[in-house]
């Protein structure tokens, strides 16, 4: 049974205008939009463990300039469904079904993270759905543990292959841990520790939901995060390298615990021809939600 | 053959018993696209018990929604078989060849000896950063096996360093010497990266392997 929802809210946090559901082969995507239905689209792409609610500040600034801004929450997360299988191109495919049924015409794209990586293998594969990009801390580096010897890695490779099929017996019976609005929000915390603390509660009342226990985000508990794969960080940015659509990178200068550790030094070799990168002192990870304006009006003009 | 059903996170595997037996379990993997009847008829000579699985998205195991297959999701399709069934030779055809071979490496100690056979889905897909192209429809009938887990295992990445990684798991980890045979004619670069380590018996016939791991 669902108890009332405690409504909290940030300054120039809104919610979306419109929100509907997008059937990618039998997965239902949550869509969230802001503005007129009428404006051009701007697609907001989220990254790993946050949905399209996060956007709340920074798409309204942008409707407000005249766009139609559409995020989606990824498979397994927000309001979207959770699947028995999550991978980067089932994701990529989800974000196509929601192009498709917004829009035939290229239209930008702003992504964050992970959906910056994600945007650019599908602005690889579909250059056609996307008329220019702007990334968000999404651009890997060549860079991996360099002071770690080699027969380390193979052992620390061991216990995260272990962890991880452990894990997976464990799914059965997964379940997010309940805790009060603050809790959760104290929970985030650890991972997003630039983001103040009432942004953070803010997020629990559009991202979380509020059982007669407590609440839960929202989160497909059999997720998680990191681990191990054949995919490698360089071949984003070799992807990178060869974008056809303009392309406006953004970095943060500091360091934290969802950021990709990214240098401008590992990232500017592999800007696409015509694209450019700009870092913003002082910023973090999460750089669209520390500083919406200054971003918004680097994005804007970009954009437009 | 009898069938036990066992939960993947939202996925029942369908697990079947092809032959009774005393000793050391035989489990067989089927290629990409085949079932657990495939390798049901292979002729092999195993005193123990012998089972073969249906991988996710395959014969009788559920089809998830909207895709999402990668091996290493099938290596622990394979764990949770492993916690069954409890330790066992692996004998993988094709796709189920890597995956026997990937949960060589990450359970060492479960695995006595992984035999890699020809079959579909052996080569994989590309072994670094290569054109992409996405689709967003696939015929879904619900049946199996799953156009996705079709389209998505026949092109999974299969570098052949991280191939060559769990080799070297399952050499450090496994109580064997040579815990993994190449009874393969196919030789596509991961099973080429792996001939060359040691620990990996190559040049033997898939029942020559079995005979080998049955005697240990």
């Amino acid at each position: 049974m669902l108890v009332t929802v405690e409504i909290r809210s940030f300054p120039g946090a809104r919610r979306p205008d419109r929100t509907r559901r997008v059937d990618a082969d039998g997965v239902g995507i949550a869509v969230h939009e802001w503005g007129k239905e009428t404006d051009p689209v701007v697609f907001l792409v989220h990254g790993g463990s946050d949905f399209g609610r996060t956007f709340d500040v920074f798409a309204g600034i942008i409707a407000d300039a005249g766009w139609r801004a559409v995020a989606w929450d990824h498979r397994g997360h927000g309001d979207s469904d959770y699947s028995a299988l999550y991978s980067w191109d089932a994701d990529i495919r989800d974000a196509l079904a929601v192009m498709t049924s917004t829009t035939s015409s290229p239209a930008p794209v702003i992504a964050h993270s992970k959906g910056g990586a994600l945007m650019m293998q599908l602005t690889e594969a579909s250059s056609y759905r996307i008329s220019c990009m702007v990334n968000i801390d999404g651009m890997p580096s060549k860079r991996r543990m360099p002071d770690v010897p080699d027969h380390d890695q193979s052992r620390l490779l061991a216990g995260e292959i272990g962890s991880w099929l452990d894990f997976r017996h464990e799914t059965t019976t997964a379940y997010r841990k309940p805790g009060t609005l603050e809790e959760l929000a104290r929970r985030r915390a650890k991972m997003n520790p630039r983001l103040s603390i009432e942004w953070l509660e803010y997020l629990v009342t559009v991202g979380a939901r509020h059982d007669e226990d407590g609440w839960r985000w929202k989160l497909d508990p059999t997720m998680r995060f990191g681990g191990f794969g054949p995919w490698r960080p360089e071949w984003s940015a070799l992807r990178m390298v060869s974008l056809p659509v303009p392309f406006l990178g953004l970095l943060g200068t500091e360091d934290e615990p969802m950021g990709w550790g990214a240098r401008a030094r590992d990232v500017l070799p592999w800007i696409p021809q015509g694209g450019r990168l700009e870092v913003l002192d002082g910023v973090g990870h999460f750089i669209h939600i520390e500083e919406p304006e200054t971003v918004s009006r680097m994005v804007l003009e970009f954009i437009s | 053959m009898s069938v036990t059903h066992l939960q993947h996170n939202r996925v029942s595997l369908a697990l079947h018993r092809v032959k009774s037996g005393e000793g050391r379990a035989l489990l067989l993997l089927h290629g990409l696209g085949e079932d657990a009847k495939n390798m049901s008829r292979l002729a092999v000579d195993w005193i123990g018990p012998v089972w073969a699985l249906d991988f996710t998205g395959h014969g009788e195991s559920t089809v998830p929604r909207g895709g999402g297959y990668s091996a290493e999701i099938l290596m622990a399709d394979v764990d949770i078989v492993l916690r069954h069934i409890g330790e066992a030779t692996i004998l993988g055809r094709g796709l189920g060849g890597y995956v026997a071979f990937l949960i060589a490496g990450a359970r060492p100690q479960l695995v006595k000896g992984a035999v890699i056979i020809d079959g579909p889905g052996l080569a994989g897909g590309a072994i670094q950063v290569t054109s992409s192209s996405e689709i967003s429809v696939a015929a879904r009938t619900g049946q199996t096996p799953d156009p996705w887990a079709l389209i998505e295992l026949s092109r999974d990445a299969r570098p052949p360093n991280y191939a060559v990684t769990f080799v070297r798991l399952a050499t450090s980890g496994s109580s064997l010497d040579e815990p993994i045979a190449v009874a393969c004619k196919v030789n596509p670069p991961w099973v080429e990266a792996i001939s060359a380590e040691p620990g990996v018996v190559t040049g033997v016939s898939m029942q020559e392997a079995l005979d080998m791991y049955a005697a240990l």
